[in-house]
């Protein structure tokens, strides 16, 4: 790559063309302010926090979509740049009113951290937003009287049910009342404000409910991804492994059992591959589509009902493991299931959504009864003094607390299906892969586009992350129903380490070290396959020993959906449950 | 080099949009990046712009060519579409001058690829990058960041020529050899002969005043370039040359309350930005809020004023700072 020569305050840098001035500075720990900016999306240039001084340049520039030049001059810091920003931070501040409790960016928040830098009085002028709209659609609360205006929410959303109305400072983000358009609950649009005016439902009032009743046996599992991401909320490096200190501290809240999610998905796997077997030898209802992701399951049901039959029926590994708990274990243990609850731990504000649909109801029972995100489950340690970082490790309870590598690596885009094919290919051919690790399809890209061999069969499989890619797939399955045999879909990009329930920030980098922390883990299991894993084996012979019994606890329908109404809140504190 | 790049260097035009940008450099970077672009593609193309949205209250020169010298106008986008190799060129009109002057145009235009386009939207829409999101049917009409230049990447994110209706009739008289460094003065206020006016380019202020037979016998100031966007001047500041759009406001101190005169202002700019950066929404909304108190808090004032000025995504914003600032320096601080 060409590489030039440039000055920043003072002190010369040889760097990459093509980069811009915040680029280059981030990578060289020069610090520059900025709000708008995230890596996911194009620069608007909207906050004009970033701005910096270009020798020969007249005016200021944002040093977000600024490219550097060969012999570029540039400077940070100024008195007059420093007045710039003040002022825009003082008139940000105006516009957003203060829930400073009850926030995404609580133990984080970059407005907080640059007034502090810049010595401004935040309330320097008046707040002008505390009589616009908190609106609940579905899962997601959006809060206008906290909102900036930089449209980082509009520009992420893969579906456009966020729009820009208004002009001037009348302008507002609104949740599109198109009867065509439907908010999938992906959550991306919490990950991408960068003030916090998006949340999930009930964070974080409603964190202490599951405890409430204290007759009954509290029982939490946890995604497979949350393990290498919620170290970030106790200043752990990004991607840092912290299974066994997750599980110490949901001990300490006081949670009598605690799953692992991964041993659900070792559950998914078995019946997801079964199914894959049963579609791939018959070749029909192809291509076939992955189902665990409730975001991409809704976005079917509303936007491509006609492929609703190309889902697969299995259900989430949260609700597979809710109900075995609810069914399975609370025979086991001699527990009325209704005096059981469920928590999930999830990387996601969608499995909020997923956990009430009717149709996962079993003898009348949800599987699941709570679903706190990852951010909401460091907000209960931190309120707890649970500090992760010097927690003593503990392991998860039996019967779900070993799951295979292949339950663990669901949390990253393409785990689903390298899980799926390890355990189809055995169910196809009788032997199991010679190289287990189907490295074709990790990583982070939105599509990728593999043939895979299995046996006789060639399988043409493609690993989706990212709904916007997902719908091309789906146009291009409209002109060719053929173009492909099997698809996997996350509706986040990167799939569930960069969920919508994951802690902020989260970027591309952050993305890549959460999911290869998970590859290590599968790496450095003795189990790596789940048909292999005694304590799913012996479940489905002692327990699941027909179909009649599988079927209610394992298996789903779809149906089209209809426009969620959007509900008008008082406050952002009296969300509407599910 | 080409005769007619030549020959516009030479006359030393300056586009007349109010920028006064040097019109000859600017259709030599659009033949320079159409070159570019043809060594990858020869089927690369080039666009042209007639800017005829003028929304800057107090100008009246677009409507006062197109009413007399249209031939002259077309004759000059004829010239730059020849010029720099463009086989399409759009002639955008400000709403009531589309409607006042189309069928006239059309019939002038004839044959030649020049597409008359109804300004939507307001003031912002004259906004170069701004008119080309207009062009390409976007729905939310904002300016784009810069660099790239539309000289580079403009309408369809090809090399585009934007100059305005004064600067193509200039263009099309150098190129005829009757350019007599003249322009256009629009001379409104309290005066008593109001209009629009052709002198010789970058004459001072007085002088033009006392031309037309306007230079007012009571205490004055005056704003230059524009009714909303124009520098205040005061009375001992009229040696200066006339810029920008070639407008003069008169204002006669008795009769001005510079209170009123800000919130008039003020409401323009709120009406016309866009929102879509923080110094131009909010320092927008927030000079509005304090005007509307009884007592004027300058100091806020002031430092919104500098970070419009310094911070802004596009000239509006910028501009909203010179009228406010010149006004309260040279009038307001000084009457106090």
């Amino acid at each position: 790559m060409n590489k030039i020569k440039i000055k920043i305050n003072g002190k010369e840098y040889s760097v990459n063309v093509g980069q811009t001035i915040l680029e280059v500075a981030k990578k060289n720990k020069i610090e520059i302010p900025s709000l708008c900016h995230h890596p996911d999306l194009e620069p608007s240039s909207s906050c004009r926090m970033c701005l910096v001084e270009i020798k020969g340049v007249k005016d200021l520039k944002t040093s977000c979509s600024f490219k550097v030049e060969d012999g570029m001059e540039i400077m940070t810091e100024s008195p007059r740049i420093q007045k710039a920003r003040k002022t825009n931070l003082e008139l940000i501040f105006s516009q957003h009113q203060e829930e400073c409790s009850d926030c995404v960016w609580f133990y984080n928040c970059q407005l907080l951290k640059m007034a502090k830098k810049f010595d401004i009085k935040i309330n320097r002028f008046p707040d002008r937003k505390t009589n616009r709209k908190i609106n609940q659609c579905g899962a997601i609360i959006f809060d206008q009287t906290k909102c900036i205006d930089c449209r980082n929410c509009v520009e992420i959303c893969p579906v456009d049910f966020l729009e820009v109305e208004g002009r001037g400072a009348e302008i507002g983000i609104t949740e599109s009342t198109a009867e065509n358009k439907e908010c999938i609950n992906c959550g991306q649009c919490i990950l991408h404000c960068p003030v916090g005016a998006i949340e999930g439902l009930g964070e974080f009032e409603y964190i202490n409910d599951p405890f409430k009743d204290k007759n009954k046996t509290v029982v939490v599992q946890f995604a497979p991804s949350i393990r290498t991401s919620i170290g970030e909320e106790f200043g752990l490096p990004y991607g840092e492994i912290v299974t066994e200190k997750l599980v110490a501290g949901m001990k300490k809240l006081g949670f009598d059992k605690v799953f692992d999610t991964s041993v659900g998905a070792d559950f998914t796997t078995m019946e997801e591959a079964g199914e894959l077997k049963e579609r791939l030898s018959k070749n029909e209802k192809l291509p076939a589509f992955s189902s665990c992701c409730p975001s991409w399951v809704k976005f079917v049901e509303f936007y491509y009902p006609e492929f609703i039959p190309n889902l697969c029926t299995s259900r989430s590994p949260q609700i597979m493991l809710g109900g075995l708990i609810k069914t399975f274990w609370a025979e086991k243990e001699k527990i009325d299931p209704k005096n059981i609850v469920v928590v999930s731990i999830m990387p996601c504000v969608s499995k909020k959504y997923e956990i009430k649909r009717e149709e996962m109801k079993i003898d009348g029972m949800f599987p699941v009864d709570y679903v706190l995100t990852t951010r909401e489950l460091a907000y209960l340690f931190k309120k707890n003094k649970i500090d992760l970082k010097n927690i003593e490790p503990q392991v998860a309870d039996d019967p779900f607390g070993m799951p295979t590598g292949a339950g663990v690596i669901y949390g990253a885009s393409g785990g689903v299906f390298e899980s799926a094919l390890r355990t189809a290919y055995f169910k196809i051919t009788g032997k199991n892969l010679e190289n287990i690790e189907i490295k074709e399809i990790r990583g982070l890209q939105g599509v990728k586009k593999r043939e895979l061999k299995i046996g006789d069969l060639t399988v043409k499989t493609v690993i989706v992350n990212g709904i916007r890619n997902a719908k091309k797939m789906l146009e291009e399955l409209k002109k060719d129903p053929k173009a492909f045999d099997t698809m996997e879909v996350m509706a986040c990009p990167g799939g569930c380490i960069g969920g919508g329930g994951q802690p902020v920030p989260t970027d591309g980098e952050i993305r890549q070290k959460r999911a290869n922390a998970l590859y290590e883990i599968d790496e450095k299991k003795e189990l790596r396959l789940a048909h292999e894993n005694p304590a799913i084996n012996k479940i489905y012979k002692e327990y699941l020993t027909s179909e009649d019994i599988i079927k209610p606890i394992f298996h789903t329908k779809f149906s089209p959906k209809k426009k969620t109404p959007i509900k008008e809140l008082k406050n952002s504190r009296e969300t509407e449950k599910l | 080099m080409n005769e007619i790049i030549e020959k516009i260097k030479e006359s030393g035009l300056k586009g007349r949009g109010g920028a006064g940008f040097p019109t000859g450099i600017k259709w030599e970077s659009v033949i320079s990046a159409l070159e570019k672009r043809k060594a990858e593609d020869k089927n690369a193309k080039a666009y042209v712009v007639c800017n005829g949205s003028e929304g800057e209250p107090n100008v009246l020169k677009d409507d006062f060519i197109l009413e007399n010298y249209p031939e002259e106008v077309i004759d000059g986008i004829r010239i730059a579409m020849e010029t720099i190799g463009s086989e399409e060129a759009y002639f955008v009109l400000r709403h009531d001058l589309f409607e006042k002057h189309e069928k006239n145009l059309k019939k002038i235009i004839g044959k030649k690829n020049i597409k008359l386009f109804k300004k939507t939207g307001g003031y912002l829409c004259g906004e170069e990058s701004t008119m080309i999101e207009t062009i390409e049917g976007k729905e939310r009409k904002e300016p784009r960041d810069k660099p790239p230049y539309p000289t580079e990447k403009g309408l369809w994110n090809c090399p585009t020529l934007v100059n305005n209706i004064e600067t193509f009739y200039s263009v099309s008289l150098i190129a005829a050899g009757k350019y007599q460094h003249e322009r256009f003065y629009t001379v409104s206020g309290d005066v008593k002969k109001a209009g629009v006016f052709y002198f010789p380019e970058y004459w001072p202020i007085e002088k033009v005043l006392h031309k037309t037979e306007n230079f007012p016998d009571e205490d004055f100031f005056v704003q230059v370039g524009g009714g909303a966007s124009g520098k205040i001047y005061a009375e001992n500041e009229l040696v200066q040359e006339v810029s920008g759009m070639g407008a003069i406001v008169v204002y006669i101190i008795s009769k001005t309350d510079t209170k009123q005169l800000m919130k008039k202002w003020i409401e323009f700019f709120y009406a016309e930005n866009c929102g879509k950066c923080v110094p131009c929404r909010e320092g927008v909304y927030r000079i509005k809020e304090i005007l509307e108190k009884e007592e004027i808090s300058y100091e806020d004032m002031k430092d919104i004023l500098f970070n419009l000025r310094e911070s802004s995504f596009c000239p509006l914003g910028k501009t909203v700072a010179v009228p406010f600032e010149s006004l309260i320096e040279k009038i307001i601080e000084k009457h106090e």
